[in-house]
């Protein structure tokens, strides 16, 4: 049985582990970021000098750290993208809006340890040239803001953050900014907007791609709390010792949120693809509640598509010569990494596990899910706005009584007709993800609550003729 | 304009300007400092805002109107938000809604922010707060509460004076 690997987490639930700077300094901290402000240029064979800054991007390539936020984007490679050329400023902006329906890792580190995402934070703005930097966090932590902001006081006194930092040149400033209870903020470039003071409407890419024309029209990086945190520890172990952690492509280690149907949910940090979704499962959250079945695992925060208990995938892998062979995997027996959730057709998204064992209604589940993606969709887009209003309109009916049985056809139209580039941002997939899977996967379901409602309204109009009219009584207002 | 800021307020908003290369950047964090002291967002708030961050008042206000957070009348002394998303919901949080909104005289089907006829109590259906894994989970104003069973909201209520 695989075990944790507590990097991130390691000191953070320790009795006794407090978030001011004395014990983080107590526990080795800011010493990872005097080594990167030590680090000394380089000569390569070729006369070119490598400045410190560099140095410590290359190592962000070579450790494979993937972002943590939700796309498990290659975090090197968006630096990379960077404009250095433009002479603008260059901005950085750490997302904490911990939004995505299912997560909550980046809390855990914001609350318990909130020194290292800093330290993580200081390090990446100095290997970008970053002077001025922000923490984006969601308006529902006031209590994660004001820790944040101690701490960020705690280090400006310490000389970590501010002028001239530890005497090495070197300046920057870090400040919180707070949401204000909208998920699309969580999007890079809704979070840009907000941050200049806007409705937080996505922007279009092309052009508007943050590393070239982000925060004020100036490059931005923007990067999850984890994956900041992780910066610090490529850093102190070097790119090719953590690149040892985990597996090929998928290095590193994941903070797995674990909610729903399981006897011990909770939060496991374990070393990406080590684990299988059924050992996250059934080892480290405690199995199902007794007597229960297992019926449907949402992999990776509400957007990503749900697995069907029993599902099997076809998936490829490195025979002994080589030679790719293709395997049945069951669902359970997939390694919780980015690249096999992606072949298995959903993703690791935030890493965040929803259970649902056999007392899950799901239409009901769904219902649930589209109410979320109807409140949240920021409107620009008319796809995105009223298929996500239809989409709850028609799960609401459906489970008040009112459904059809021709629903689910219905609903996968809308569906389909929302992502695939019609939309400014990734929420056209987000919210129809979920609905084109459950109704995929979960049809009889959904078409046997429409044909039963259509039934019962059958019975009640009997006697009042063939040309009795329809009514649609469930309010569809909340 | 009846509307006054007092001056310590107005201390700590002209320094979170500060924070900002452009004024306009500082307006969310002006709204939750005027939300925190008067409760709620007044019109001529946000015309005060606006002016000091010399804005329209119209570029305040459509923040006002998109961010859930924010709100135009006064709440209760005491929000209570439920999460309704679906971890909280697979947890038993419409249960929980349920209960508040029976034991205060409000309508359990209402998902948005209801207020007693006394301005003690406002609740409201909130989505997910990032805490799923102690589902169901719900705030009391600032302050944050995780497997709350109806016992533990009744204690919760209690503890409102
Ligand atoms: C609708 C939507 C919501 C998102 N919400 C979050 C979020 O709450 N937190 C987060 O870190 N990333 C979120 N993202 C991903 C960000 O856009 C961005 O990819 C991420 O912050 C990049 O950081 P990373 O490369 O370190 O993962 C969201 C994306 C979309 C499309
Ligand atoms: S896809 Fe939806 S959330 Fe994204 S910009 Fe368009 S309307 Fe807004
Ligand atoms: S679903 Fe309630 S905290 Fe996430």
């Amino acid at each position: 049985m695989p075990q944790e690997y507590r990097l991130i987490l390691k000191h953070a639930d320790e009795p006794g582990y407090t978030p001011d700077l004395e014990c983080y300094l107590r526990h080795g901290g800011y010493e990872t970021l005097k080594k990167a402000l030590a680090i000394a240029p380089k000569t390569l064979a070729d006369g070119k000098t490598v400045s410190g800054p560099e140095q410590i991007r290359d190592d962000v390539k070579l450790s494979g750290l993937r972002g943590r936020g939700g796309a498990g984007f290659s975090c090197g490679l968006k630096w990379s993208f960077v404009d250095r050329r433009s002479g603008k400023p260059i901005y950085l902006i750490c997302n904490a809006d911990e939004s995505e329906p299912g997560t909550f890792k980046d809390r855990q580190i914001l609350h318990k340890d909130p020194h290292q995402m800093i330290e993580g934070m200081i390090i990446s703005c100095f290997a970008n040239d970053v002077k001025l930097a922000y923490i984006y966090i969601r308006g529902e932590f006031p209590e994660g803001a004001r820790i944040l902001n101690r701490a960020l006081s705690e280090a400006r006194a310490k000389n970590f953050l501010g002028k001239n930092i530890l005497g090495s040149g070197y300046d920057l400033e870090i400040h919180v900014h707070r949401g204000a209870g909208a998920y699309i903020c969580g999007e890079e470039t809704g979070m840009i907007e907000s941050l200049e003071g806007k409705r937080a409407y996505p922007r279009i890419k092309p052009p508007y791609f943050p590393a070239i024309l982000g925060l004020y029209q100036c490059p931005t990086i923007v990067n999850n709390v984890e994956t900041l945190c992780n910066v610090k520890h490529v850093v102190a172990m070097g790119g090719a010792e953590f690149s040892k952690l985990g597996t090929p492509n998928n290095t590193g280690t994941r903070i797995v949120s674990v909610s729903g149907h399981v006897k011990k949910p909770g939060y496991y940090e374990v070393e990406v693809g080590k684990a299988t979704i059924g050992q996250l499962i059934n080892d480290f959250a405690g199995g199902l509640r007794d007597g229960r079945k297992l019926k449907a695992v949402i992999p990776g925060g509400s957007s990503a598509k749900v697995f069907k208990a029993g599902e099997k995938f076809k998936l490829k892998k490195k025979g002994p010569d080589g030679k790719d062979i293709e395997q049945e995997v069951d669902m359970l027996d997939l390694p919780y990494d980015f690249d096999s959730l992606m072949a298995a057709g959903s993703m690791s998204g935030s890493g965040a596990l929803i259970i649902m064992d056999d007392s899950t209604d799901i239409v009901e589940a769904l219902a649930n899910l589209s109410e979320f993606y109807a409140h949240e969709s920021c409107g620009q887009c008319t796809p995105c706005r009223e298929g996500s209003l239809w989409m709850s309109k028609a799960l609401h009916r459906l489970t008040h009584g009112e459904g059809r049985k021709q629903d689910a056809d219905y609903l996968v139209k809308i569906a389909d007709n929302i992502p695939g580039g019609r939309t400014i941002c990734a929420f056209g997939e987000a919210c129809s993800w979920p609905v084109q899977s459950f109704v995929a996967k979960f049809k009889d379901e959904f078409v046997a609550k429409g044909e039963a409602d259509e039934a019962r309204r059958a019975a009640q109009n009997s006697g009042a003729g063939p040309t009795a009219e329809l009514k649609i009584a469930a309010s569809p207002q909340h | 304009m009846s509307f006054s800021v007092p001056a310590k307020l107005e201390a700590e908003i002209d320094e979170l300007i500060t924070h900002y290369p452009q004024k306009r950047s500082a307006s969310l964090m002006l709204l939750h400092a005027v939300q925190e002291h008067f409760g709620y967002i007044s019109k001529d708030a946000v015309e005060w805002i606006a002016a000091k961050l010399e804005l329209q008042p119209i570029n305040v206000y459509e923040l006002v109107t998109f961010y859930p957070m924010f709100r135009q009348q006064p709440a209760g002394k005491y929000v209570l938000k439920v999460c309704r998303t679906l971890s909280c919901h697979l947890g038993g949080s419409h249960k929980l809604h349920e209960h508040f909104c029976q034991k205060l005289g409000l309508d359990s089907h209402g998902h948005g922010l209801q207020t007693t006829k006394d301005g003690k109590f406002s609740v409201e259906f909130v989505e997910c707060l990032a805490s799923c894994g102690t589902a169901p989970v719900m705030m009391c104003n600032e302050e944050f509460f995780e497997g709350v069973s109806n016992e533990k909201a009744d204690q919760i209520l209690e503890k409102c004076k």
